[in-house]
């Protein structure tokens, strides 16, 4: 069987998913063998290039993000939304319920620590946050759930394992599938 | 005048999350830097109108990396609200899974992310530069790295049942006691988690001595710096009051308790960047500038808790004659030395027949509208306060966050890497690493705040003004 291309990526998100998919610990050598991992907070990156499978961790929560789950879709044969914020925004969408002004108002001006000299962030380089937070699904095409908050790590390496051998994850098989 | 300005940015502008523009004078030369961190979650508004007690499961979220240290500063400020204290015995497990998070976080840190560079070289083939690049040429080292994290992260396993967003730390104590079989399977670690990070110390001296030109300039700007320290000023994670010390090592403040943090600390919103620039409120901006995280708690320290660790605190300490290091790459080797006293503090710990005791939480209920805590991340002190109406509803949360607080001395140390490399509008090869690995000895948990975790791809533009491209440089 050919090396598999295996890419990881995090949106708006803690990054909780990732180290929870580091706690597979040694058994990262084994995702080695069938995988390269061609793109990754881990690993020195390039531009995406096509993969077989990306992990994605996090909701869309800017511009930036809407552009990026979009060439993931367009790069990735089987797209993993991983994690609670991925598949239905959890944590990362509690700023909906708030105007993103009123959001930005309380951080950048109100915070008791904050002195009166400051200013609201807004320059080009930076990312622009969508008003609301939105889960992969609702932009893209997702090929498989997994949620959790994160998902535990031996749940991330079965659901892994599976799908670079060419078989569809049966996560009725999976004890510790949870939300939360 | 004609300013002109280079933008680094990841390569896919998407996955970045921290982008740097360089602006140069007329002569081509760095006069400006500003390090764009891109990203923002909101946690202080949408925890209004909530719950206090909520606040030590949510505000995990806010980082996988440090999510303990968010739930101990929280549940810190909810005990502030009940006015109670833990038991002692939650105090032992609380320690312990705060020394598996820094353990696990700093073998991250070393093992994961920077120890590619010192292994394989920062010009070494940049598919090959990550842990599993290591793994290839020196298995043993990559296998202990990888076990090394995975001990940290059974600390908290093996006492709540999770390694991520732990739910067991409450107001009052902890809902889960450590058994027996736990604690004997974690004390097997011991030997085997020492030794590794002294492997790791000889790494990181060896490198100290083949490389001390690059080492000793790198980014040495002297700052103040601001920590945790015990009852007689050792070294402290967990719990214990705060130490300002300057420049030279002066102590500006002394056994602050963390509650008093707003008569010392300020903060700034700067436009180009979604995170607050923090200062040392007698000082003022930009004088006021501190440093946290391991460097700093190294250095505000007057000793460490366990044998080992002095004796490289010491070694640390006459590096500079017993004043402050200032030099960002230090953060590595401080950071293993905070390994090392994690290490040797977990198995003191765990032999303490109190340990397993189920006398492990005290109940308290609302009493006061205001709570602060703090706890030292792995990254450094943060700070959580909380105001609430008398229903315990929250009316208003703040938090400091540890990356924030080296937010400017990131920013101060790209400008002086950026001075070094662009000379007359060419960029020196080695730049766009050498950019990088100043970040990245920060180990920037930028998730509190962004993500760029691991090894940023990178390009630089230059751009004149009128916003034309002149001129692209990628790396890999
Ligand atoms: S699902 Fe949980 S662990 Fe994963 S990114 Fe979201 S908050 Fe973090």
């Amino acid at each position: 069987m050919a090396k598999k291309k295996l890419a990881t990526v995090w949106l708006g998100g803690c990054s909780g998913c990732h180290m929870s998919l580091l706690d597979i610990d040694e058994r990262i050598l084994d995702v080695a063998k069938l995988a390269d991992i061609v793109k990754s907070p881990i690993v020195d990156g390039k531009e995406l290039p096509e993969v077989d499978i990306a992990l994605v961790e996090g909701s869309v929560t800017s511009d930036e993000h809407l552009r990026e789950i979009l060439h993931i879709r367009h790069q990735a044969k089987t797209l993993i939304a991983l994690g609670d914020c991925a598949v239905m925004t959890n944590v990362t969408g509690m700023r909906n319920y708030f105007p993103l002004k009123e959001v930005f108002e309380t951080s950048y001006v109100n915070a008791i620590s904050n002195d009166s000299e400051g200013k609201v962030p807004n320059h080009p380089s930076l990312l622009k946050l969508n008003d609301k937070v939105v889960p992969l699904q609702e932009v893209v095409t997702v090929d498989f759930v997994l949620p959790g908050c994160p998902p535990d790590a031996d749940t991330i390496f079965y659901v892994l394992f599976e799908f670079l051998n060419d078989r569809v994850p049966d996560l009725s098989k999976v004890k510790k599938l949870k939300y939360g | 005048m004609d300013k002109r300005k280079i933008f680094i940015s990841p390569v896919t502008r998407i996955e970045g999350h921290a982008n740097i523009t360089l602006e140069l004078d007329e002569n081509g030369n760095v006069s400006d830097a500003l390090f764009h961190v891109n990203e923002f979650r909101g946690f202080e508004k949408f925890c209004e109108g909530r719950m206090y007690t909520e606040m030590p499961t949510i505000t995990p979220r806010i980082c996988g990396i440090c999510p303990t240290s968010h739930t101990l500063a929280s549940v810190k400020a909810c005990e502030m609200i009940q006015g109670i204290q833990p038991t002692y015995t939650a105090n032992l497990l609380r320690r312990l899974m705060h020394i598996g998070q820094n353990l696990s976080s700093h073998a991250l840190s070393f093992f994961h992310l920077s120890a590619p560079d010192f292994l394989l070289g920062y010009d070494g083939d940049p598919v090959k530069r990550n842990i599993l690049g290591i793994a290839e040429k020196y298995p043993d080292i990559a296998l202990r790295g990888i076990r090394l994290r995975k001990f940290g992260q059974e600390l908290s396993e093996r006492i709540t049942g999770k390694k991520i967003h732990i739910m067991g730390i409450v107001p009052g104590g902890m809902a889960y006691a450590l058994t027996e079989d736990n604690r004997k399977a974690l004390l097997e670690w011991i030997p085997e988690a020492t030794e590794t990070v002294q492997k790791a110390i000889e790494i990181i001296k060896r490198f100290h001595e083949e490389h001390a030109d690059m080492v000793n300039s790198f980014a040495p700007s002297p700052t103040l710096y601001l920590g945790t320290v015990g009852p007689n000023g050792e070294h402290e994670l967990y719990d214990g009051k705060l130490r300002f010390i300057d420049a030279d090592g002066t102590i500006l403040q002394d056994q602050l308790a963390p509650s008093e943090y707003l008569n010392y600390i300020a903060e700034r919103s700067v436009e180009w960047s979604y995170l607050k620039y923090p200062y040392y409120k007698p000082l003022g901006f930009e004088k006021g500038f501190y440093r946290v995280g391991p460097l700093a708690r190294l250095n505000v320290a007057s000793r460490m808790k366990t044998p080992l660790a002095q004796k490289e605190f010491e070694n640390f300490k006459s590096m500079s004659g017993g004043k402050p290091v200032h030099g960002a790459f230090f953060y590595h080797y401080t950071r293993l030395i905070e390994a090392l006293s994690d290490v040797e503090d977990a198995a003191r710990i765990l032999q303490d027949p109190m340990v397993t005791s189920t006398r492990i939480q005290h109940h308290g209920r609302w009493n006061y509208e205001e709570g602060i805590g703090s706890s030292e991340a792995p990254r450094g002190t943060l700070f959580h306060h909380y105001k609430t109406d008398e229903t315990g509803k929250l009316l208003n949360v703040n938090l400091l966050i540890a990356t924030g607080q080296n937010n400017p001395s990131m920013n101060r140390s790209v400008l002086e890497v950026a001075q070094q490399y662009v000379k007359g509008g060419d960029v020196k090869e080695g730049m766009l690493n050498r950019v990088e690995s100043t970040i990245r000895c920060y180990d920037p948990c930028l998730s509190c705040s962004t993500h760029a975790l691991g090894q940023m791809p990178m390009l630089i533009r230059f751009v004149d003004k009128s916003g034309t491209l002149v001129k692209e440089l990628q790396r890999g």
